[in-house]
């Protein structure tokens, strides 16, 4: 098979650690050949985040170029389209509506693209979005916009729901599992 | 079983399987969680230490003394550790000694883009670089016998893109540490020149003796696939190569980058009609292939800046690239900043306010550079703030003194600005030093420092008193301000920089990140008093932003701290 090459973009704090443990430890037990690779330091302090995670029968490069992405997983607006170049001529792009100021737009230096999946959507670019915020609230904690956002992505992988399931249960903290399970369902169900 | 890790983790776990008895580093991203995963093990002893000189020279000794030893650093922290790794390939070791080091090319968390393995050729110790989890595993375990083999430190080199990337690692059998006799023997170990004299031509030798080795070993393999183009490479390198090419490249992959092989790459290279060596930063490999006289293709068609990918690869071999689409709107950059509450704030805000030079130090605090604060004039290397500001204060006079400041943190004052400001005292500028005091080493995620009073596990440990300390290294006036309070930031900083003496202060409160700090209820703007007038926005807090023409706290981020309130002089933050 080829190398399937997924994105997960956000803001730093926004919990893209854990979609990407959660993502990778799937993989691993479903048999593939696994990497994945992100950026520590500097962009912990509320910076752009990218993870890349790539699977199939045998992963040389840890990263992700431009047209590559079948799945671009992006935690903010303004994110997928920073990231929209990765994408492949027929990928995805799976897509929180939240909307995070960055600093040049709090000062006033630049305008926020408040249109930007419009115009990714025009050029043909499948985008499916969702507001994943209230939907992990609705699941008892903002704090899972990362699983509701997996949820939703999960349609696009040729993986069993049962063995997402599994996989949240081996990665979540024990008293979170009930809660990460209900923000994946209704991820998944959006 | 097999597992994904981290390629830091990797050599963490090899390192503890290869028989480990002691580690000791400094944090620096990104080598730092190869001993945070060290310090999970209670079979060896870890610890972080005050910089990377005295971390190497612990590592030193306990090699001395028999065990298996390690230390781990940035490849800017090898700066550092220069002095101890220059003497240790002369004194060799007796239990294995492996130094770790890791590269930052593109600099994602960095202030330069240095090639360590000129270390490795000027030092004249082996050194291995492996090229995903899997090999850092391996040569970490394996590194140990190397190093005992060959009476040799052995420098292991990891790059950003192998240290933070995950691959599976399948672990092997742990080797029990051991501690090997300790005897005298000063001829090998007192590096005066009577001894030192003759142990250069052993160094010599050795060096011999590894290149024998690099000709046939493990750590460098020949795939032959075809007789057009032939590609020396290593590291994450390889992993681009393989990528693009596949099979339709033969590749000599460099697990052991000094000494080179020279058969090896001229048996290679004769067997191929074009020869490429593709490596990140400096031409290394190149350099040697072409003293062996063998004509390659190199930094004309591979850059000497930054990172690669398969796309630099691909485009250099003329390949196709694929599609791709981006939006028309521009899109803002987010780059890091300091936290909402950030205790940094309010000082730099002061020095912003008046319109201080300020000499910097590398930290979470060298965000104080960025907009709007825009509040520092340099950014070095670890303890240059201090020295720095001595020889600003030198060149240009008492007008400098009473107007430039020195900011640096208490890790960063620990690990090498103490002896800057011995020199102060010695060789009298009447500089201001202030030391912002957060408790906690903040950029590399969190470890702790002889400040914080605990160990790398957590346990309680001897606390150094920086009042104390600052006083005893002979500067007299030592005084502590709260930088959440910025009217005592102000006169704290413009009654030290009138003073006609060097003095110093603690800008004091813990790291508004620690679990143990205890965040206050978020703050409100009344719009009905806001005037716009915008004086809160020039903090750069990321939880304060303009919606509607009046100000608005957002209050998933806003911690409470309270600075913005002060500035606000119609009280409509509340």
């Amino acid at each position: 098979m080829k190398t399937v090459s997924v994105m997960i973009v956000g803001v730093g704090g926004q919990g893209s650690l854990l979609a990407s443990k959660l993502l990778g430890r799937l993989l691993v037990d479903e048999g593939y050949d696994v990497k994945v690779s992100e950026v520590h330091g500097m962009s912990q302090r509320g910076g752009s985040v990218v993870t890349y995670v790539r699977f199939g029968e045998k992963v040389y490069s840890p990263i992700i170029t431009d047209g590559e992405a079948d799945i671009i997983i992006s935690f903010e607006k303004l994110e997928a389209g920073r990231y929209a170049s990765y994408l492949k001529k027929d990928g995805k792009i799976v897509v929180n509506t939240q909307q995070i100021d960055p600093m040049p737009v709090i000062i006033g230096a630049a305008q926020y693209p408040e249109n930007v999946l419009d115009e990714l959507t025009q050029k043909g670019v499948s985008v499916d979005a969702l507001d994943a915020l209230s939907l992990a609230e609705q699941a008892g904690s903002s704090k899972a916009v990362n699983i509701v956002l997996m949820g939703k992505a999960a349609k696009y992988f040729d993986i069993p729901y049962e063995s997402w399931i599994t996989a949240i249960e081996n990665t979540v903290a024990p008293k979170f599992v009930e809660m990460n399970k209900k923000a994946f369902e209704l991820g998944y169900n959006s | 079983m097999k597992k994904l890790m981290i390629g830091n983790q990797a050599v963490a776990e090899g390192l503890h399987d290869g028989g480990l008895g002691v580690v000791s580093s400094y944090p620096g991203t990104p080598s730092t969680e190869i001993t945070e995963f060290l310090s999970k093990f209670d079979d060896i002893h870890s610890e972080w230490a005050p910089n990377e000189k005295v971390a190497c020279e612990v590592a030193f000794g306990s090699s001395l003394a028999g065990a298996r030893s390690a230390c781990a650093m940035k490849h800017v922290g090898l700066n550092v550790a220069a002095d101890p790794l220059f003497t240790l390939s002369y004194t060799g070791v007796n239990g294995g000694l492996v130094i770790c080091v890791a590269d930052d090319p593109a600099m994602h968390s960095s202030q330069n883009e240095q090639d360590s393995r000129h270390y490795a050729m000027a030092a004249k110790v082996p050194m291995l670089e492996p090229a995903d989890s899997m090999e850092a595993y391996i040569f970490a375990k394996n590194a140990f016998e190397l190093s005992e083999k060959f009476d040799t430190p052995v420098l292991l080199r990891m790059c950003t893109r192998i240290a933070h990337s995950q691959s599976i690692v399948e672990t092997g059998e742990k080797q029990p540490a051991t501690l090997k006799d300790y005897e005298k023997n000063p001829a090998k170990y007192i590096m005066a020149p009577a001894n030192a004299i003759k142990r250069h031509p052993f160094v010599e030798d050795r060096t011999l003796s590894l290149q024998e080795l690099a000709e046939n070993c493990e750590y460098n393999a020949v795939e032959m696939n075809s007789d057009e183009i032939g590609i020396i490479t290593s590291g994450c390198s390889y992993q681009y190569v393989k990528e693009v090419m596949g099979d339709s490249a033969s590749v000599l992959k460099i697990g052991m980058s000094y000494p080179l092989p020279v058969k090896l790459i001229k048996d290679f290279a004769s067997k191929v009609k074009t020869l490429y060596v593709i490596e990140e930063l400096d031409p290394f490999i190149e350099n040697h292939v072409k003293a062996l006289g063998i004509d390659v293709i190199g930094k004309e068609k591979f850059s000497i800046l930054g990172e690669f990918s398969q796309n630099t690869i691909a485009k250099a071999f003329g390949k196709e690239l694929p599609e791709s689409v981006s939006a028309d709107s521009a899109i803002p950059n987010r780059p890091p900043m300091m936290c909402a509450g950030c205790p940094h704030r309010g000082l730099f805000y002061t020095l912003a306010k008046n319109k201080i030079t300020a000499l910097g130090d590398i930290g979470c605090y060298t965000l104080g550079s960025a907009p709007p604060l825009n509040a520092l004039d340099s950014t070095l290397c670890m303890g240059a703030s201090i020295s720095g500001l001595h020889g600003f204060n030198l060149a240009r006079g008492k007008d400098a003194e009473r107007k430039s400041v020195a900011v640096i943190g208490d890790s960063t004052f620990m690990h090498s600005g103490m002896t800057g400001l011995v020199n102060v005292a010695y060789n009298a500028t009447n500089s201001t030093v202030i030391i912002v005091d957060n408790s906690i080493t903040g950029m590399t995620g969190h470890q702790q420092n002889p400040t914080t009073g605990y160990n790398i596990k957590g346990d309680p440990a001897a606390k150094v008193d920086l009042e104390a300390l600052c006083k005893a290294l002979g500067i007299n006036r030592v005084r502590v301000v709260d930088p959440y309070d910025l009217k005592a930031c102000d006169t704290a900083v413009k009654e030290e920089l009138a003073v006609e003496e060097p003095s110093v202060i603690i800008s004091r409160r813990p790291c508004v990140l620690l679990k143990s700090v205890k965040h206050e209820a978020p703050l409100k703007v009344d719009t009905d008093k806001c005037k716009s007038c915008k004086r809160c926005m020039t903090l750069g807090c990321p939880a304060i932003s303009m919606k509607d023409g009046k100000a608005k706290v957002d209050a998933t981020l806003c911690v409470g701290c309270g600075v913005c309130k002060q500035l606000c002089a119609f009280d409509a933050i509340v």
